[in-house]
């Protein structure tokens, strides 16, 4: 198993450099003047191999490694007050619960008065059980080749113990109903040099950037796609990110300026994302391009 | 200028007694406070981004179908500010706009700012026969020129278009490209070439 494990890792290292340097477009070129135009869903070589490495990886994900990592952190007494989340923390399911508590979230937390999503609610745990700095979190919140924060390997952790149940977020709660409504309108603004909101690429169905579908966010399977997977390995880079992270990477598309980390904001468009995609089945933590 | 200022806030002014607004005001104003509330600057993506000008508020108020009044008198706004080329000249090099075409560089917060920007046109659209990899947020633009010729009249609209979308349908989904000085005259006269000289692959 370990063996396999390292052997895959290996894998993935050569197929992240591969992934690197491959343009984004089928190694064949069809005939000039008769060239269709390929239909929405149709799949680009890349793409199509991408996927059944996937699913010749789902036997070893590496992103096991950082849940593993994350078990650790979650039930080792750390930070100034030298508790542990696994005795502090509640989820929304009851202290130290993580069962089935990563679908359930955002939802509303009457002891922070705010509607959080998975990793900003961690987040608060670690400053208010544990006490932790919020500024000193918030100043390297995402991987990078050479660090993972332990905020990445807890919320992997988490997600993990949600695999293979539905979204569940409370949108009948008054609270998240709000921060539903206005994810839906931030989504819809339209701003920046280039005019862009949200919906610009994730409002309608059938839509592509080069070869890359857009989901559209405002169905539930379109949501459900924009859920999926994260956190997730990706393989440009070979890091484990987490949905936070590509929430500010659209952001910065976009050409907007930069979402505060574990922020309203976020926890809003997080809360119509997730919101919209209730009743579908999340795979746990998963392996991205 | 300052008039077109004016005109617009008045039109949004009539807009916001004459419409119910299609985004609930009460969460757009929310969404906004959000927006100002939990955004920072990163590199050149300065805050007053965040902020609406004339154009985008009327778009965002009426989940961009405005009323054809006022599309109308703002298109005609948008047209009467294009700037083009002082000799006239609006076909450049086609191979230059190709280049600039496959480009989607520029003006996010991880971009060198003054960067020559790209022109981002396969992100959205289909163009030149021999590039595979496009998107289809926008039209397909293949055989552009060979299916309208490419007269006077014609370049002046693609000059347009590509210079201010906007001139031409007031919500459309592409960017203001020479009104937000992202492309200069020689990057929208290539571009220009690209769709409309017979010589290029898209009119093969």
């Amino acid at each position: 198993m370990k063996q396999n494990f390292i052997g895959a890792l290996c894998a993935l290292a050569v197929m992240g450099g591969a992934f690197a340097q491959t343009p984004k477009k089928p190694a064949a070129k069809p005939a000039a003047k008769t060239a269709p135009a390929p239909a929405a869903e149709e799949k680009d070589a890349a793409t199509l191999e991408f996927e059944k490495f996937r699913a010749e990886m789902e036997e070893s994900n590496p992103a096991e490694l950082f849940e593993m990592k994350g078990e650790e952190q979650w039930k080792t007494k750390r930070g100034p007050k030298n508790v542990s989340l696994a005795e502090s923390c509640d989820l929304g399911q009851g202290v130290g619960k993580v069962e089935g508590a990563y679908v359930k979230m955002p939802r509303y937390f009457a002891d922070a008065d705010a509607v959080m999503d998975a990793e900003r609610r961690i987040v608060w745990c670690m400053v208010e059980k544990q006490g932790f700095k919020f500024d000193e979190i918030a100043a390297k919140p995402f991987a990078n080749a050479n660090f993972t924060p332990d905020i990445t390997n807890l919320v992997t952790y988490v997600a993990g113990h949600s695999r293979n149940m539905k979204i569940a977020v409370p949108l009948k709660d008054p609270k998240v109903r709000e921060a539903y409504e206005t994810g839906k309108a931030m989504a819809a603004y339209r701003a920046g040099p280039y005019d862009f909101s949200c919906n610009t690429c994730h409002g309608s169905d059938g839509k592509r950037i080069r070869m890359q579908n857009l989901p559209n966010l405002g169905t539930a399977a379109g949501a459900m796609k924009g859920v999926q997977g994260w956190p997730g390995y990706r393989m440009t880079g070979g890091v484990m990110l987490t949905h936070q992270w590509r929430m500010g990477d659209c952001f910065r598309q976009q050409r907007f300026p930069q979402p505060k980390y574990a922020s309203d904001a976020i926890a809003y468009l997080l809360t119509y994302m997730i919101g919209n995609a209730n009743g579908q089945v999340y795979k746990g933590p998963g392996i991205k391009r | 200028m300052t008039k077109k200022i004016i005109l617009a806030a008045s039109m949004a002014a009539t807009l916001m007694i004459a419409l119910p607004a299609v985004a609930d005001g009460d969460y757009r104003a929310k969404a906004i406070a959000a927006f100002n509330k939990d955004f920072q600057p990163r590199g050149q993506a300065s805050i007053d981004r965040l902020a609406e000008d004339g154009l985008q508020m009327i778009c965002n108020r009426t989940g961009n179908k405005p009323p054809e009044y006022i599309a109308k008198r703002m298109e005609a706004d948008q047209l009467a500010d294009v700037k083009y080329p002082a000799d006239g000249k609006l076909l450049g090099d086609w191979q230059a706009g190709e280049k600039l075409a496959q480009s989607g560089r520029g003006f996010t917060w991880s971009d060198q700012p003054g960067l020559p920007v790209g022109g981002n046109c396969y992100n959205c659209h289909r163009i030149s026969p021999n590039e595979t990899s496009f998107g289809t947020i926008g039209p397909t633009l293949y055989q552009f020129g060979k299916l309208r010729g490419n007269a006077p009249d014609i370049q002046k609209y693609v000059y347009s278009k590509i210079y201010n979308a906007k001139a031409h349908n007031l919500c459309s989904e592409m960017p203001r490209f020479g009104r937000v000085g992202a492309l200069g005259e020689k990057q929208i006269k290539d571009l220009v070439a690209l769709l409309l000289d017979p010589a290029s692959p898209v009119n093969k």
